[in-house]
């Protein structure tokens, strides 16, 4: 059983309860230099371990590299 | 006033002034400013031989002499339209961080006429930066808020320059752009980047933010691209291609990315963007 969340707008199937973390990882995205809003609030680096996703949650990925 | 006057009403450099009904631009130059090259009808550059109205303002400039404001203000008007520049002309826009993003942003603005910029970096100026920034030779070890404000002074004196030596950090962000109608992200260290996006996006999230993020190297333009995330949060860049030893920062693709910012910042001022 996956549950659908939207991702930067995407929808995409996950797991029920993985967290921000393992969804990044799985996405291949380095957890490093991001904003990150789940369901419109920002959540730190240090809290992407412990917030887990539900279906029809809205997750918004920036991430920075260097250079300006 | 009745048409059969023989005298209309008219504004000729900002002045009131009241002349034959049926003169055209040129009689009037030749009245006010016989040495005048270029003259301009409410707000366009037009012929000598062009008709007036009754309250047409007329500017008459010789080129090559500096102008005032007003006469400048009328060719901005001239040049980027009416509903342009009294637009741009009322907004002030916040530049985080006065490098190769933030210096060409801030001279693509300031030619423009943006009413004032608040320009904010603590560092100064380096000869490594001389390949992409808008700074001169003679700027080494100037403070880059200071340098950039003087050397937008020589491209429009009638930009409200606001420099600000200053490092912005999440606690000082929001309050460092206070009654900005915009602000420009146009750091360097992607942490920096990530910061002040949180600390607007928590501290003034009804303010748009442009920020950038992936222009290092020379690969094709194209892949800089524009999108809006995070609500009033615009990103800029190809999202990957971050400065590295063998990767630099070289100044067309820098520029690239300004001139989106710039136009990003220029749309969201003119309400195109909401």
């Amino acid at each position: 059983m996956s549950i659908e969340i939207k991702v930067n707008g995407e929808t995409r199937q996950v797991e029920p309860g993985v967290s921000v973390a393992a969804l990044l990882a799985q996405l291949g995205i380095e957890p490093r230099h991001l904003a990150v809003e789940h369901n419109g609030e920002f959540i730190g680096e240090d809290e992407f371990a412990a917030a887990t996703l539900s279906a029809g949650d809205r997750l918004e990925i920036v991430r920075f590299v260097g250079g300006g | 006033m009745s048409s059969d006057s023989p005298t209309i009403s008219i504004k000729v450099n900002e002045q009131p002034a009241r002349v034959a009904r049926g003169w055209d631009l040129g009689a009037v130059r030749d009245a006010y400013k016989p040495e005048a090259d270029i003259l301009i009808r409410n707000g366009c550059p037009q012929g000598a031989e062009s008709p007036l109205a009754e309250g047409d303002a007329v500017v008459l400039i010789r080129r090559g002499e500096q102008p005032t404001a007003e006469e400048l203000e009328a060719l901005m008007t001239a040049r980027h339209g009416p509903g342009v520049h009294a637009r741009v002309k009322r907004a002030r826009v916040g530049i985080a961080g006065c490098g190769g993003l933030g210096s060409a942003v801030a001279v693509a603005l300031g030619r423009l006429g943006v009413g004032a910029l608040r320009l904010v970096d603590f560092d100064v100026v380096e000869p490594s930066n001389l390949n992409r920034q808008q700074f001169f030779v003679d700027q080494i070890g100037c403070h880059k808020a200071q340098a950039l404000a003087q050397n937008l002074a020589r491209i429009n004196p009638y930009v409200a320059l606001e420099p600000l030596d200053r490092r912005i950090t999440v606690a000082n962000a929001a309050e460092t752009f206070e009654s900005c109608d915009v602000v420009a992200e146009c750091f360097d260290d992607p942490a920096a980047k990530r910061d002040l996006t949180v600390a607007m996006r928590r501290g003034r999230p009804a303010t748009p933010l442009v920020t950038v993020s992936g222009i290092a190297g020379y690969g094709p333009s194209d892949e800089i691209q524009v999108r809006r995330v995070l609500g009033n949060v615009w990103l800029i860049g190809d999202g990957v291609s971050a400065a590295a030893p063998g990767l630099g920062l070289l100044a067309p693709r820098v520029a690239v990315a300004a001139g989106h910012q710039a136009n990003v910042i220029l749309r969201i001022l003119l309400g195109e963007e909401s």
